[in-house]
């Protein structure tokens, strides 16, 4: 069947800023999917608020539109573009809902425009679990006993029907948010206020609980003719009661027989034909007892997910560009395997290998959140590892993860458990478990009573159980005896984790290994088991026989990519990587990438030349280099990790292209840079490093509080916090720096109230760009990563700016920058500071890019590769409208802690909004971050005192927009002095009714709330999270209040017009009349 | 639990003698728990298709209990995992007529198993496969990285006993964990004599093999041998070329079959309703065809290779179906024949083998494929209504399109490589397919085709 040709132009909707349960993995899938509808020769609209993504890149789309992802933006957008047809498949749930929503809005039929890949019947009754319930029956198929509930009256008589345990999910909400399971009826009725709150339908399944039950989860494929394939089953190894984005996997499933394994894969099938998915991709969760094999189906999620993704990659089956085609009406088997070439994709993938995920938690970032895993998902990123063997493949995803320390070993927060304390580690689902089940059978517990404490499979801790005495007899057998090393690294040991066993530096390890003739040797993932040639290069290594990297063509380039998303190190650092790529194929190189991150889009299987899935340490970087004879390696694009590798790649003989490793450690050591700073004449905050406590004292004292301090060499400004009198110094010491006592803390004078740059450079040693000057528009304070910026800047003189500029370029030249560098500088009273300077692609790089269409992270990686500024004709980047970024925050996953930004980066992703003005860029931004702000109604303000003074002009401001003023009494009393009148009402601690009673009731409809001194004030948090927990638009400083007046004065005058980036660019050119370019490209 | 072994044991296949005593005192020791039996000692087998031992019903159970006192280095211990990674005399070696050699650890004592060296690719059933007649005369390659995680049970069994001449795989799990496992995979291969080889590259085997084709090859466990001695074996072992092995594996009486498909837990049991009867003309039938037959409503009968056409009629089938089983169609004698007289007196349906028996029958041709289909996930797709299958697949043979007459119609076939998966010649009411509707391990997509055959034999009835 060919594919339909009533399509000409379609418009794909992207999902939004990174948030926990909706991460890059739609990146890939966006991606893969316009790449797949381009190659049919149609027009392909984009439309995504992410600036940090690959897919926004304007050479990816048509049109590419960076505006907020809701129904009403993307209405004006199919209406604009005259689009025939809209793909909501890809971009996970944000986009599924906006679909819905323009379906009921009618403004699908209104302006003929088909949707592809999932009817709006299918979506909703896949998403309405009383409907998807129904259907399951209907078909036959067992589903748990459940009610749905949209009141507390019914609710009440929904306990009865379903029992206990019962879960409870809120209809509509991304990766379970509010979800919540409970064992008795107090329980219960506390919860389900809750979850009836956090559906935006206000609807909430009340469902019997499979606690314990193993889940397994098909990733499955249809197209219009009813064939069906399933890409990859994927086995939790935690067992359900953990959200499956929070639990160990592995992929294929390991504890089912082919009998077992066939009723799921019918039961699948006919799943997606009940539910209506016409074509595409879907994923669906089973819930299997472990002793009597009763089974049920548990959701099904139509569209492609993050299970996709890591099915995806650890298939090889490009499943978002193959769901894309089967939206056109292509069948299966008409689409060739992209990786085999030749055979269809009527085809369902064998694996010859087992793949691990094991997700990464940033608990340490929320302090007061209980680190325990439930039915909402916490975890902010995952790694993947492909082994020989489930040992190889979870040793290596372990790796993966950059916890600091080898393998399976003893974290000490776990070794130090007493017997108690360690069960109920192993018991109840937390990051740690893993090492908790192996501290337990280092004790020798034996395997059944930590299976059944775990609810793991015996057959996981049996393996993990082979695992931990195999450390044991390492151990005992010593470093001399080489065939225990060739038997150690085939079970998968890290050359790091045998010398922390053998007692061996690490070098020696790998030296005695490879004489011994452990050499890592790689295969290819195919999709086959072998059975067909494989024509890409998706390499993974092992200790087998057998190598199949290609032979090469071109030198090659090993690229670092980032590794697990992290709070602090995300998704941009993915773009900038796949930028790079690009870069270094324009430089004539071969693009070699390491990653291990199946979410990304660089662990595509035709993102790089060559793709190794492996872990970033050393030991794995090291081999593939060598295998490769790689001309050297790349290591500025991936953020933090990478450069951390850098030095230790240099000293083992790797040549790092771009900014040397010398140049890195010059920005990354304190007193090394303070030295450049001081011999280029340049300002910067006092700092001190210091070790004990009393040092550190003595050196604030000196230096004057405020301060901030924090450990050095630390990512996303982890530990970092202003401490303003010296009683908070002991107790901060006590919380961040005992943990990791090994580097020295720094303590730097506070710039209270400064406004902060940030800015991005290029330089190839003699000449420096300036990709873009950022200004902050929250002061000092918070992490760069955390506050709204703004490009061009809009407050900051000229001749400020050129001040910045000019620093800038010193400091590139100075460190010898070859690549990359951001600097982060803060203005005072007209005088500039240098914070500090990260010689490597930061954050801020794609945002940029998008912002002055100029790829930098390509042409970073060409100048890496010796090509000079000059001959790339690369002038200072020029802002195509006022760009305005904008981070998102999980506060809402963690109950109890503090939504206040702070020093220390909690955001997880960001938004970007662009426009004529800074209001309607502001609008834009907010409005994409899910920031609702109000057009009337009650403002609420309550600021710390340092603020009151320019409270007056913001209340003036805010009053007259038209909006009541709400105070608490002394922010009222400071007011009434310039003559504001607001309404005063109690903080929580005065009475009642109080601020958040208010908020309740909804007579508020914005909170003005800022915070003084480092401890915010109880009532503050109530105040914060109460905003946060009714979903009432919330900003924490003055400096942001006046920015969202700005936006509601901006929206106040109309609905804001989006418009591509390609439109950006030509207007742009258009104002360029002597035709000269900011960049070539 | 499944039936023991029935055939005669050949104890000295499994070592080179110097393990016999041991086995033997294993063997009286299971004598005496039984109180009866006794051991026979069977021809050594060298390789498919010679000397083979005729199975049956007929034979005394004999069973060798692995000797546990041994120390047998196993793989993937739930103790530590490096000893039997480490343990050297306990090697492993595989090598092809094509003189290269694998290494890899023995899991059980000395062995030696032959024949040709064929790969599957499917990642969930290894004891279908294991079980699976059309295994004869081939030792089995693995390709999935874990076996024997999820043990054995009786309701997985696709025959009475394991067939494959010796199994190789990445990875063995000494001990199993699923909630129908009834004991470990690797005990009941040892009691069955069937060689087991583990921590093998199965994946540079098997690009070797996508390669040369199939190729034959020597198994040795647990014993060096020298180049020498090694390459006398290989000279010895052959493929399945010219070899009619059915009847080394087929029943040799007429059994009536009742057992149907087995159930979820959940499932109902659909109802039994006296549907028509049909024949199964036993090549090495695997049990999942007589279940779904039953499933599908049908009486099942099964008849010896070796039953006439008469003889069959004589039963008063409504239709015959000929069955999978091992070894070269062109090789098998008689069958053929009888399936040219039943044509257009019944509706028959081959399968696999009985596919390509049947084509023979029609006067076509078969051939070798390169390294033949082993998996559960070759596309199939039927040219009537174009609707594609995901098929479960074991075979080395193919029928030749081109040497069919004009009455036979290619009704089906395989996405991958074009060969023909299944032929129909409306005319004489036979059909013949390929690939394995029955499954057994693999998707249930082809499952229709009983019900659809058992509707055309009802609607003769």
């Amino acid at each position: 069947m060919p594919r339909r040709d009533d399509i000409r132009s379609v418009c794909v909707l992207g999902a939004g800023p990174i948030r926990i349960g909706q991460a890059c993995e739609f990146d890939y899938s966006g991606v893969q999917g316009v790449q797949a509808l381009r190659e049919e020769g149609l027009r392909v609209v984009l439309v995504n608020s992410n600036p940090a993504t690959i897919m926004t890149d304007p050479e990816r789309a048509d049109a590419t539109y960076v505006e907020p992802v809701t129904a009403e933006v993307a209405a004006a957008i199919l209406e604009k573009e005259k689009c025939d047809a809209l793909l909501p498949t890809l971009g996970g749930q944000t986009a599924l809902n906006v679909a819905v929503q323009l379906a009921n809005a009618g403004v699908l039929s209104r302006l003929g425009v088909r949707l592809l890949g999932a009817s709006v019947d299918a979506i909703r009754t896949a998403e309405d679990r009383e409907r998807f319930r129904e259907a399951m029956r209907r078909a036959g198929l067992p589903v748990l006993p459940s009610l749905t509930v949209t009141s507390l009256a019914a609710a009440d008589k929904a306990a009865d029907t379903v029992g206990f345990p019962a879960i409870l999910r809120p209809s509509f909400t991304l990766g379970g948010t509010g979800t919540a399971m409970v064992y008795n009826r107090e329980e219960y009725a506390k919860a389900i206020k809750g979850a009836l709150a956090a559906s935006p339908v206000g609807e909430v399944l009340v469902e019997r609980s499979v606690e314990g039950w193993k889940e397994f989860e098909l990733e499955v494929m249809r197209d219009v003719a009813d064939t069906v394939v399933v890409v990859c089953s994927i086995e939790n190894v935690d067992a359900m009661g953990v959200h499956t984005g929070d639990s160990i996997t592995v992929a294929p499933a390991l504890t089912l027989t082919d009998k077992e394994y066939q009723i799921l894969r019918d039961a699948a099938a006919t799943c997606l034909k009940t539910v209506g998915v016409e074509t595409g991709g879907a994923n669906v969760q089973f819930a299997v007892h472990p002793d009597t094999g009763e089974w049920a189906i548990i959701e099904m999620n139509p569209r492609v997910s993050r299970s996709s993704a890591l099915a995806s990659k650890a298939t090889g089956f490009p499943i978002a560009r193959i769901a894309a085609k089967l939206a056109l009406g292509y069948r299966l088997d008409e689409i060739t395997n992209a990786i085999t070439g030749s055979t269809p994709a009527s085809f369902e993938p064998a694996l010859d290998y087992v793949v691990v995920k094991v997700p990464r938690f940033a608990f340490e970032k929320f302090p007061g959140a209980e680190d325990v895993l439930g039915t909402s998902m916490k975890s902010v990123g995952e790694v993947m590892a492909i082994g020989a063997t489930f040992e190889e493949a979870l040793l290596k995803a372990v790796r993966s993860l950059e916890l600091g320390r080898a393998g399976l070993a003893p974290t000490p927060a776990v070794a130090a458990l007493d017997e108690e304390a360690l069960a109920s580690r192993v018991r109840v689902a937390n990051p740690d478990r893993l090492w908790a089940v192996v501290e337990a059978l280092r004790r020798g517990w034996d395997v059944a009573r930590v299976s059944g404490l775990s609810r793991w499979d015996p057959w996981f801790v049996r393996r993990v159980a082979g695992l931990v005495a195999a450390e044991q007899e390492i151990a005992e057998r010593g470093p001399a005896d080489r065939a225990t090393l060739v038997a150690a690294k085939r079970l998968g040991f890290g050359d790091a984790d045998l010398g922390r066993l053998l007692e061996q530096p690490e070098n020696t390890v790998r030296e005695r290994r490879r004489e011994a003739g452990a050499v890592r040797r790689y295969r290819k993932v195919d999709t086959c088991a072998g059975e067909f040639a494989a024509a890409t290069p998706y390499l993974y290594g092992g200790f087998g026989t057998l190598d199949e990297v290609p032979e090469r063509r071109r030198p090659a380039v090993v690229i670092l990519g980032s590794g697990p998303v992290r709070i602090g190190q995300g998704i941009e650092f993915d773009a900038c990587c796949v930028q790079a790529i690009a870069g270094l194929r324009e430089a004539g190189r071969e693009a070699v990438m390491i990653n291990c991150n199946p979410e990304t889009v660089s662990t595509d299987w035709d993102a790089a030349d060559r793709l190794y899935f492996e872990p970033l340490t050393l030991e794995e970087v090291l081999d593939v280099v060598a295998r490769e004879e790689a001309e050297g390696a790349v290591a500025q694009f991936g953020g933090q990790t990478p450069l951390k590798l850098a030095r230790r790649l240099a000293a083992a003989g790797v040549r790092i292209l771009g900014t040397s490793p010398d140049a890195i450690d010059l920005a990354e050591d304190r007193e090394r840079f303070s030295e450049v700073i001081n011999r280029l004449g340049l300002r910067q905050p006092a700092c001190e490093a210091v070790v004990a406590l009393d040092e550190a004292k003595k050196a604030a004292a000196r230096l004057g509080y405020p301060v901030l301090v924090r450990p050095s060499y630390v990512l996303g400004g982890r530990g970092m916090e202003v401490v303003y009198r010296e009683g908070e110094l002991a107790g901060y010491w006590k919380r961040e720096v005992l943990a990791a006592p090994e580097h020295p803390v720094l303590i730097d004078r506070f710039l209270e109230r400064a406004v902060e740059i940030d800015v991005d450079a290029l330089s190839d040693g003699r000449d420096v760009v300036i990709c873009g000057v950022l200004e902050h528009i929250e002061e000092a304070g918070i992490h760069s990563g955390d506050s709204s910026c703004v490009f061009p800047s809009v407050s900051l003189p000229l001749e400020v700016t050129a001040e910045v500029r000019r620093i800038v370029r010193l400091l590139a030249r100075e460190l010898g920058v070859v690549g990359l560098i951001n600097a982060q500088l803060a203005v005072r009273d007209g005088l500039v500071y240098v914070l500090e300077a990260n010689p490597r692609a930061s954050r801020t790089v794609p945002f940029i890019s998008k912002a002055t269409g100029v790829p930098w992270a390509s042409l970073a990686a060409q100048v890496c590769c010796g090509a000079r500024l000059s001959d790339l004709s690369v002038a200072d980047g020029v802002p195509l409208g006022v760009a305005v970024k904008m981070p998102v925050f999980p506060f809402d996953r963690f109950p109890g802690v503090d939504p206040l930004p702070g020093p220390e980066m909690r955001s997880t992703g960001e938004v970007m909004g662009m426009a004529e003005t800074f209001g309607e860029a502001y609008a834009k931004a907010a409005l994409g971050a899910g920031l609702a702000l109000p057009l009337k109604g009650t403002i609420f303000l309550s600021v710390a005192d340092a603020d009151k003074p320019r409270a007056t002009a913001l209340a003036a401001r805010l009053e007259e927009l038209g909006f009541a003023l709400l105070a608490t009494h002394g922010t009222a009393a400071a007011l009434g002095r310039d003559g504001i009148s607001a309404r005063q009402v109690h903080k929580v601690s005065e009475g009642r009714p109080h601020a958040v009673d208010l908020m309740v009731n909804g007579e508020i409809q914005m909170v003005i709330n800022t915070a003084s001194g480092s401890r915010a004030h109880r009532d503050g948090v109530a105040i914060r999270r109460g905003a946060l927990e009714h979903r009432i638009p919330y900003v924490a400083t003055v400096a942001g209040a006046f920015a969202a007046a700005e936006a509601i004065a901006a929206l106040r005058r109309g609905a804001l017009e989006p418009r591509s980036l390609q439109a950006w660019q030509s207007r742009a050119a258009a104002l360029r009349p002597n035709g000269s370019r900011a960049a070539s490209k | 639990m499944a039936e023991r072994s029935r055939r005669h044991l050949p104890v000295a296949r499994r070592g080179f003698g110097d393990l016999a005593e041991v086995e033997q005192g294993a063997n009286s020791a299971r004598r005496r728990a039984e109180g009866a039996g006794g051991s026979r000692k069977g021809p050594v087998r060298q390789g498919a298709g010679r000397a083979m031992d005729p199975a049956g019903p007929a034979a005394t159970p004999v069973v060798i209990v692995a000797p546990r006192g041994m120390g047998y280095p196993r793989a993937s211990m739930d103790r530590s995992l490096l000893p039997p990674l480490l343990a050297g005399p306990r090697r492993a070696c595989l090598a092809l007529a094509d003189g290269t050699v694998f290494h890899g650890y023995a899991s059980g004592g000395e062995a030696l198993a032959s024949g040709e060296v064929v790969f599957n690719t499917s990642m969930f059933g290894y004891q279908e496969m294991l079980t699976d007649p059309s295994y004869r005369g081939q030792i089995l390659v693995l390709t999935t990285a874990h076996v024997g995680n999820v043990g054995v049970n009786a309701e997985d069994q696709e025959s009475r006993r394991a067939w494959a001449e010796g199994l190789i795989v990445p990875d063995l799990s000494a001990i199993p964990s699923n909630w129908r496992a009834q004991g470990g995979l690797l005990e009941r291969l040892d009691e069955q004599g069937v060689p087991v080889a583990w921590g093998f590259d199965t994946r540079a085997l098997v690009l070797r093999l996508r390669e040369a084709g199939s190729l034959p090859g020597v198994l040795v466990c647990g014993k060096e041998l020298s180049r020498t001695e090694l390459d006398a074996l290989v000279r010895e072992a052959h493929g399945t070329d010219g070899c009619d092995l059915t009847r080394a594996v087929a029943r040799t009486e007429v059994v009536t079959w009742g057992t149907a498909p087995w159930l979820a837990p959940g499932e109902q049991p659909r109802k039994a309703n006296g549907g028509p009867l049909v024949a199964v003309v036993d090549c090495g039938v695997k049990h999942s065809i007589l279940r779904h037959l039953v499933g599908a409503g049908a009486g099942v009968v099964v008849v010896p290779p070796d039953t006439g056409a008469a003889a069959i009629l004589a039963l008063k089938p409504a239709g015959v179906v000929v069955s999978n089983g091992p070894g070269d169609p062109a090789a098998v004698a008689g069958v053929p024949q009888t399936i040219r007289e039943l044509l257009g007196k019944v509706p028959l349906l081959g399968i696999c083998l009985g596919h390509q028996l049947l084509a023979v029958a029609l006067g076509g041709l078969t051939y070798k494929l390169r390294f033949g289909h082993h998996g559960a996930n070759h596309p199939v797709r039927d040219m009537a209504t174009g609707s594609v299958w995901i098929t479960s697949q074991n075979h080395n043979y193919a029928v030749d399109p081109e040497s069919l007459p004009e009455r036979v119609r290619v009704s089906m076939v395989n996405l991958t490589d074009g060969s023909v998966e299944g032929i129909v010649a409306e005319d004489v009411l036979a059909e013949g397919i390929q690939f394995h509707p029955e499954a057994g391990p693999g998707p249930h997509d082809a499952l229709g085709v009983f019900a659809r055959f058992v509707w055309r034999c009802r609607g003769r009835r």
